[in-house]
């Protein structure tokens, strides 16, 4: 039976946490995540889970990894000056290949900003804000219905690939209310078990090693230094740096197109829309008001990994309009793959850009 | 049929908790679509409060209120802040306990704050009185649902309060001039 609720975007986040089994939150509130934090500690206790509010943000992370090589589904949440502290521990979460999901509701930056207006100026540093080279997953919700459900599904990410997932939400998505519907179950993936006598970091075709379950009797060493396959660190060898490195991104590049979650609408259309995050919103109102314009759209929900093959679905695109609010990160990721003008519609301060906004780029000439 | 609802008082008068309340009304108890916004800010305790609410028949694409067609002013600043640029095609109904300025747009005085005073002894179910008058003057939900969303949102051991000012809210709008 499937539950209809009137739910904040950030309760939705939570309730979606404590369904994909998550039974460990740390960290430290921040407006405008708080509600998270709020709503796991009041719901973690009773099912047996852990609530802990750290002194800071790099410990929250720090305990969510910890949490995580216990075996628990771990997830912190916060907002952009938390994450800048977080990034020295996502980088050690990547580099110990430690799953653990990552709530950045986005406000207006740099520094502290705008604590109470949405934006989504952090996409790059998700992607690359820790130091080394190394790849993650980014989700990005447009809905209150889909902060729940890509909360759940950066859970079974996390543990498939072994990797911090983000859900890079913003205050637009956190703290409005609307309808969800709730299901009564939702899909779980299970970590790969480490097998018995493999070294802990040993892996096979996928690139993804074995996780050694907590309390079975695994003597295993987990280090943010360069490690051989038994998780010794190795720093001084180049070739073994090297193909560790690598993996660490192939893992994730080379399953990009099982990963990718995006939607194509009109792929014949001349005037190409793409958006992820509240900036969907505004991109529906249009379509729908203007059915005769042949808008297309590619809607993204994964934007790390990057889904460039989905560009090519636009054979006939003519441009790509791409509203964001910052100023142009992920339309300039797309400039990388395409030969067509990439017109990026930045909107900083907080507001959401109008329909008539979107409407009015589409008519500038070509 | 899209309806955008903005409320607006000061911190404390609970401007948000109506909103959620109608909100809840129409996706819990009505079985339409709703989305509710807010205004966050320092501005919260005590300052010029403000939410929104979108209701609609079909799912909510843009999510944000730009003209808004029904306004609930509790609050002077309220009015002078959110309230005084209302379309001339809105109404507008006013807690005229509190506030003096008059819109353009046709308006329903309804003297929440004293009624909740005076009659219900309790100002602060002052919100729910406004909630009933608009149901009633609006039919932007219907009254049963906003009954059940109340009766949902508010402490335990208020229930027959805040249903006596539901119901003071929707007399007063039957009783009250159009101009």
């Amino acid at each position: 039976m499937t539950q209809i609720e009137f739910w904040q975007g950030n309760t939705a986040c939570a309730e979606g946490a404590l369904a994909a089994g998550c039974r460990f939150f740390g960290g430290y509130p921040i407006t405008p995540s708080t509600e998270i934090a709020e709503h796991m500690a009041l719901k973690l206790p009773k099912k047996n889970g852990v609530f802990i509010q750290m002194e800071d943000e790099i410990a929250g992370i720090a305990s969510v990894i910890g949490a995580s090589w216990t075996g628990a589904r771990a997830m912190t949440a916060t907002s952009g000056p938390g994450f800048s502290l977080m990034m020295e521990n996502i980088g050690y979460a990547a580099m110990t290949e430690t799953p653990c999901v990552i709530v950045n509701v986005q406000r207006g930056g740099p520094s502290t900003g705008q604590p109470t207006m949405g934006a989504q100026g952090d996409m790059m540093q998700c992607r690359f804000g820790s130091h080394g080279d190394y790849s993650v997953i980014a989700l990005c919700p447009a809905s209150v219905q889909e902060m729940y459900e890509l909360t759940v599904k950066a859970f079974n990410l996390s543990d498939e690939y072994r990797v911090p997932v983000f859900l890079m939400a913003d205050e637009i998505v956190g703290h409005m209310r609307e309808k969800i519907v709730v299901p009564d179950s939702v899909p779980y993936v299970s970590r790969k078990e480490l097998v018995r006598g493999m070294p802990p970091f040993r892996v096979d075709i996928d690139l993804i090693p074995g996780f050694p379950q907590f309390g079975k009797g695994y003597g295993v060493h987990v280090t943010g230094l360069t490690h051989d396959e038994r998780g010794y660190p190795c720093a001084t060898n180049p070739k073994l740096h090297e193909a560790l490195v690598k993996r660490l991104v192939n893992k994730i590049e080379s399953a990009r197109h099982t990963i990718a979650n995006y939607e194509i609408l009109n792929p014949d259309a001349n005037q190409v829309f793409i958006a992820y995050g509240a900036p969907v919103r505004t991109v529906q109102q249009v379509m729908h008001d203007h059915p005769d314009k042949n808008i297309g759209f590619l809607r993204l929900r994964t934007v790390w990994p990057f889904a460039e093959f989905a560009l090519k679905e636009f054979k006939n695109a003519k441009r790509f309009l791409v509203p964001e609010l910052n100023l142009g990160q992920i339309a300039r990721e797309i400039e990388r793959y395409v030969d067509i003008p990439v017109i990026s519609l930045p909107k900083l301060g907080g507001d959401l850009h109008t329909p008539a906004e979107l409407l009015a780029a589409l008519e500038v000439p070509q | 049929m899209r309806h955008e609802v903005r409320f607006s008082g000061f911190g404390g008068q609970g401007i948000i908790l109506s909103a959620v309340i109608l909100g809840r009304a129409a996706v819990m108890h009505d079985n339409k679509f709703a989305v509710q916004t807010q205004v966050y800010g320092p501005e919260a305790r005590g300052g010029a409060s403000m939410s929104a609410v979108i209701i609609d028949d079909a799912p909510i694409l843009f999510p944000k209120v730009a003209n808004p067609d029904i306004y609930v002013i509790m609050s002077q600043e309220g009015f002078e802040k959110y309230g005084v640029d209302a379309g001339k095609e809105a109404v507008m109904l006013v807690d005229s306990t509190r506030v003096y300025s008059r819109p353009q747009c046709r308006y329903i005085e309804i003297p929440a704050t004293r009624e909740a005073k005076q009659t219900l002894g309790r100002d602060i179910v002052a919100n729910i009185v406004m909630l009933g008058a608009l149901v009633a003057s609006t039919q932007v939900v219907s009254e049963a649902a906003l009954e059940k969303a109340i009766l949902d949102s508010v402490p335990k051991g208020t229930e027959a309060l805040n249903q006596r000012a539901m119901k003071k809210g929707i007399e007063l709008a039957a009783g009250s001039t159009h101009p």
